[in-house]
């Protein structure tokens, strides 16, 4: 059942596969070097030392470039502690002999605050001195190191490609090499590593070519790295139930970091501009068997290698997969009718309904009293009221944080998550409010209430399987029961319980717990309640630095389909 | 295809000997003028010893070694044959020096100037300097001609597809689509009457990959092919082991003597090489000629009236002798290049002497102490070019021009060549310096059409002193017909370098020189007067990606609908239009007869 449902992965893009490099580099000593010298200097300047990293990159041979931002953020970000953020991105390129500047491959390691990645830094330095000395580079390579993590990066994505997404700042970008056609980005705070764990969810959902996991993955096998998604091991090989377990638990970590929207490292934000990326993150547990900074640099040296050998960008294998395991996927063919069957549910269930509206004005042939008076016009309340209070929870958090910090003793980070919980239990209330003062359309009225329910949230799905196929499938999951089986009358308490459960608010705190249990790490509720008020913070912190989709859709789509659905339940 | 000149002194003796046979009068006549002429072969200086018809050609050959500020070494070699000759009159059927198969290209299309360049890389003008001659990555050729051509079009073609066959590139692949006609960027180099641009055709080909198959034929051009004089250096694996490889052919009139009464014809062959020694010496930046070009300088061409290498050692910064060569050069040379200054040391091969202390040249140079200069100079006129925005549906041109002069603004030409399928917006153009709008005071723009010629701009832009200049242009990707894409089609498309031409104020006041005393790589473009110079400037070429559909959609579509009309249509078809009936049972045939007859004998019912 498992190799149908998910074969194994295998290169697609000749131009890798077939041809063979060789690694020569052994920069492991150079590497622990450089990271003692970076991380003296670091602590010393207490930031990024833009003059030290210059000089040593110029003394390697490259062309060396800076650029510095700033970003105030809507409001203070408490899980980073910053607001005011400046920094500045050093990067340097090694112009490849007999080409033209108009391709580029990029490695980039984020320089964040706490003495974290200093050995990441290293490895850059020391890969980019033995790459300087190849003379078969064909494409550009740029060696970059951000200041603040995804901020940087985002800073240097924007100047790079000459845009202004979000309020970034950023002074003139001054060197260019071409269109990027992959990246890697490296985190790595231990001299010596037991394991590589690779990311591979970008922001909103995106993901890179599969043809580079699997390069990754080859590489892996040839250096002997143990290699892990997720966090998780690889499954053991054959069928068993642990295996099966196993390969559960890290396909169900990756719907839910797909679902999130946020990016699993800095490579997320490059997949916008159509660049494909990895974050490796070098983990040092406590597994027996170690290898130092050397095999990693051979591994990078060999991925570079090979991604300058292609001709094309990567395009010949999967955009959209599932991973178990880092060796099997799971095809857009086979998850796609999954999501397919629930949402034909709707599509049935807005069928029956629109029958039974139209049978009903055939066949009683004067509509009863009551009904007639003003037409559709008995829905405009309802609906105003839903979109209304999807735009509020969209806008009025961050837009009054100022109006709520003079009024109540609370910092603008707390004022606006409160906000944000307040005005949703808030829109909760609304239908009772709104019956009072308007009379419903009786029998009808609930019937085309729901049929446009349905109809929005049907809309709404199909859309986001096609955009974010985890977060489309999550949201389905969880209110498709409730939409098919929602009706006002009889016993409204279980129904309640039903929808009340799986609004998509509740469905957040459930991830919250739900992740927390697949990472074998269980939460309290206590805990969970923390963690779920940060991500609500992190959530809308990451539409307004990165663009990121899930805070306005959750707003502005689901909350509102969802309160259409709580209006018919409750409809008099 | 190699010219009858491109033989050794031993082939040129004995083709000389036919000639004179040939022109003698009777036998014993012949044979003393041949004795006459190959003891004045044997003697000295062969080159500027010959007499009479043969003193109206000549080969100055040079090469120009310059450390670059980035520690890299440029090596720019020039080969100039002259001819007092008029090709256009078709009277000429004896070639000596100039190859044949390019005078007899001249004479045939009508040419009067042409120029073309096939270049690995990318000069990078920021970095590095400006270059005796810059060129664009790919190929690039434009072409001047006659008055008297009257179908320039078809002239064009045809040059191209036969350049095409001489140099083994692919320039073949001229056609309207990458066509030009500029208005103001290229003038004439030589002697012009008038400049009526519409006998002009300019043509870049960015995807162009030049290699060895390019470099032989070029050599082949040469007088005394690769076997004698600087083109021994000329070995393609250590040209080609470098960072950037230009290789060029100028053929233009000149001016016979200063009165400028008679017209000669300049066929100037440049070879730029930029070595790194980075990358190969560990970052000792010492170099010598045999490290770059694992040969090193033995004997002079025979047929070369000039033969020099020139070193350029002008002190970088205040503190002068930084650098010191060896051997001890023949002379110096002074000379202001390019609004600077410079100082080179000169070896010319030509006398006596250089070769009398050891059999072989072998220039070296070394840095008296290390360099520790992370602050270069910056040239007075560069540019950068990139593609803004993200996505496959639309994008921005932006080029940057950078003016570093502390006190002069001057005004640059440029020219933008974007293919079709990129469709500019012309009324999103805008031009920002120093944060306000400047209007270009003159602009030519020629809009594409679909599969016929691509966009053509041209501006005249002010450039204020100590100023960054920002043009930007937006453009949409157009979607084309599958049979469209290259292969590769993921790769993504090429824009061709923009190009940039400019007088550039000079630092230093230049004094006229003698045009043909001074060093080649001086000479190419006239200097108009002592106060500023020309540059032209060419920047990155654009690797543009356009939609691209999935291409096994195609094979994909065809068999699905294959299956579907074999299935449905075929078992519908069969059902409507077969018409049923009751088959009457007939007497049969042979073998059932047979069978009848035997079941008879069986006693069951016939079939």
């Amino acid at each position: 059942m498992l190799p149908l449902l998910a074969p194994r992965t295998y290169l697609s893009e000749n131009a890798m596969g077939s041809t063979m490099v060789g690694e020569g580099s052994d920069l492991g000593p150079r590497a622990l070097a450089l990271a003692r010298d970076f991380g003296e200097h670091r602590r010393r300047e207490g930031g990024i030392p833009v003059s030290w990293l210059s000089h040593t990159m110029f003394q390697l041979g490259l062309e060396v470039h800076s650029q510095p931002f700033a970003r105030t953020l809507p409001f203070p970000d408490e899980a980073h502690e910053r607001y005011l953020v400046r920094g500045t991105n050093v990067f340097g390129v090694l112009r490849a002999p007999r080409a033209a500047s108009t391709e580029a491959l990029l490695l980039l390691v984020p320089c964040c605050e706490g003495g974290k990645n200093e050995q990441a830094v290293g490895l850059l330095l020391a890969l980019a001195g033995y790459c300087r000395g190849q003379i078969y580079w064909a494409k550009d390579l740029i060696f970059l190191v951000t200041e603040h993590d995804l901020l940087g990066t985002q800073a240097w994505l924007e100047g790079y490609h000459g845009v202004n997404l979000t309020a970034m700042q950023s002074g003139p970008f001054p060197g260019r090499a071409g269109a990027i056609q992959a990246a890697l980005a490296l985190e790595l705070s231990s001299d010596v590593l037991t394991s590589v764990d690779v990311a591979v969810e970008g922001l909103d959902g995106q993901l890179p070519n599969l043809d580079l996991l699997n390069l990754f993955q080859s590489f892996c096998h040839k250096n002997g790295l143990l290699c892990t998604l997720q966090g998780k091991l690889p499954p053991p090989e054959g069928p068993s139930g642990p295996g099966y377990a196993q390969s559960l638990r890290t396909l169900g970590l990756m719907v839910l970091g797909q679902a999130g929207g946020a990016p699993g490292g800095p490579h997320g934000l490059f997949l916008r501009f159509r660049i494909e990326a990895l974050t490796l993150r070098g983990i040092n547990s406590f597994r027996q068997h170690k290898f130092d900074l050397g095999a990693l640099g051979r591994t990078l040296e060999g991925m570079f290698r090979k991604l300058n050998n292609l001709l094309e960008r990567l395009h010949q294998s999967y955009f959209l997969y599932l991973l178990p395991s880092l060796a099997r996927f799971v095809s857009i063919g086979s998850y796609a009718p999954a999501l397919g069957l629930l949402l034909l549910v709707l599509a049935l269930r807005a069928l029956e309904l629109w029958m039974r509206l139209s049978r009903s004005e055939e066949g009683e042939g004067e509509p009863p009293v009551g009904e007639a008076r003003g037409g559709l016009l008995y829905l405009v309340p309802p609906i105003l009221i839903s979109v209304g209070a999807g735009a509020a929870l969209y806008l009025l958090p961050v837009r009054g944080q100022a109006v709520a910090t003079q009024h109540f003793p609370v910092g603008e980070a707390e004022a606006v998550v409160l906000a944000l919980i307040g005005i949703y239990v808030a829109g909760m209330a609304l239908p009772h409010s709104t019956h009072r003062a308007l009379s419903g359309g009786g029998q009808r009225g609930w019937m085309t209430l729901k049929l446009l329910a349905l109809l929005a949230l049907a809309l709404l799905l199909t859309c986001l399987a096609l955009l974010n196929f985890s977060l489309g499938f999550l949201l389905g999951v969880t209110l498709v029961p409730p939409a098919a089986a929602v009706r006002p009358g009889g016993n409204r308490l279980p129904l309640a319980l039903l929808l009340v459960l799986t609004t998509p608010g509740l469905s957040l705190f459930m991830a919250v717990l739900l992740e927390r249990e697949l990472l074998e790490a269980p939460a309290g509720l206590g805990e969970a309640w923390q963690r779920f008020l940060g991500a609500l913070g992190q959530g809308l912190l990451q539409e307004h630095l990165h663009g990121a989709h899930l805070s306005p859709l959750l707003c502005l789509g689901a909350y509102p389909c969802w309160l259409l659905l709580w209006n018919v339940l409750f409809w008099k | 295809m190699a010219p009858p000149e491109a033989a050794p002194l031993a082939g040129r003796r004995k083709r000389k000997r036919r000639g004179a046979a040939r022109g003698g009068a009777g036998g014993g006549m012949a044979a003393a003028l041949l004795l006459l002429l190959l003891l004045l072969a044997a003697g000295p200086g062969p080159g500027r010893a010959d007499a009479g018809q043969e003193r109206r050609d000549a080969l100055r050959e040079e090469l120009l070694l310059s450390p670059l500020p980035t520690g890299d070494v440029a090596a720019t070699f020039q080969f100039r044959t002259r001819w007092d000759a008029d090709l256009q009159r078709g009277s000429v059927s004896h070639y000596r020096l100039f190859p044949k198969a390019l005078g007899r290209l001249v004479a045939a299309l009508g040419v009067r100037e042409l120029h073309l360049a096939l270049t690995q890389g990318f000069w990078r003008t920021r970095y590095w300097g400006q270059p005796p001659l810059q060129a664009p990555a790919g190929a690039e050729l434009w072409v001047w001609f006659q008055p008297t051509v009257t179908d320039v079009d078809k002239a064009w073609k045809e040059l191209s597809n036969i350049l095409s066959g001489i140099f083994c590139a692919s320039l073949n692949f001229i056609d309207s689509t990458n066509t030009v006609i500029p208005t103001a960027s290229f003038k004439p180099l030589g002697l012009a009457n008038g400049t009526d641009h519409h006998l002009l055709r300019y043509a870049v080909l960015p995807r162009e990959v030049v290699c060895t198959e390019n470099l032989t034929p070029w050599k082949k051009l040469l007088p005394c092919g690769s076997k004698a004089g600087l083109a021994v250096l000329l070995k393609a694996e250590r040209l080609f082991h470098s960072s950037y490889h230009s290789q060029a052919v100028h053929i233009r009139p000149i001016c016979r003597d200063a009165s400028c009464l008679a017209m000669s014809w300049e066929l100037r062959q440049t070879l730029t090489v930029v070595f790194d020694f980075f990358s190969s010496g560990q970052g000792k930046k010492d170099w010598s000629l045999f490290k770059m070009f694992s040969r090193t300088l033995t004997d002079t061409c025979p047929l070369a009236s000039q033969s020099k290498v020139y070193v350029d050692i002008s002190p970088k910064t205040k503190e002068k002798e930084l650098l010191e060569v060896s051997p001890p050069p023949t002379s110096v040379h002074e000379a202001v290049v390019q609004g600077d200054k410079k100082t080179y040391a000169v070896y010319d091969l030509l006398s006596p002497s250089l070769f009398n202390t050891s059999r072989s040249l072998n220039v070296q140079l070394k840095w008296k102490r290390p360099q520790d200069s992370s602050e270069m100079p910056i040239p007075t006129l560069h540019a950068q070019r990139y593609v803004a925005g993200y996505g496959l549906q639309t994008g921005e041109i932006c080029t940057l021009i950078y003016n570093t002069h502390p006190y002069r603004a001057f005004p640059v030409i440029l020219l933008e060549t974007v293919p079709w399928y990129l469709r500019l917006y012309v009324h999103t153009l805008t031009i920002i310096t120093k944060g306000k709008e400047n209007k270009p005071s003159y602009i030519h723009y020629q809009p594409a059409q679909d599969r016929r010629r691509p966009h053509l701009l041209e501006m005249l832009i002010q450039l204020p002193a100590n100023s960054v200049t920002k043009i930007t242009i937006q453009f949409e990707r157009a979607l084309l017909k599958w049979t469209e894409y290259p292969p590769d089609p993921n790769h993504g498309f090429y824009v061709g370098s923009s190009v940039l031409s400019a007088l550039v104020p000079s630092v230093t006041a230049m004094k006229d020189m003698d045009v043909e005393q001074s060093p080649l790589f001086t000479s190419l473009f006239p200097s108009s007067d002592g106060s500023s110079y020309f540059v032209r400037l060419y920047t990155e070429p654009l690797l543009v990606n356009l939609p691209t559909p999935d291409f096994s959609m195609p094979y994909n579509v065809i068999c699905l609908t294959c299956t579907v009309v074999a299935v449905c249509y075929g078992s519908f078809y069969n059902l409507l239009t077969r018409t049923f009936h009751v088959e009457e049972p007939s007497r049969g045939g042979l073998a059932k007869r047979l069978a009848n007859v035997i079941r008879k004998f069986r006693g069951v019912p016939p079939l």
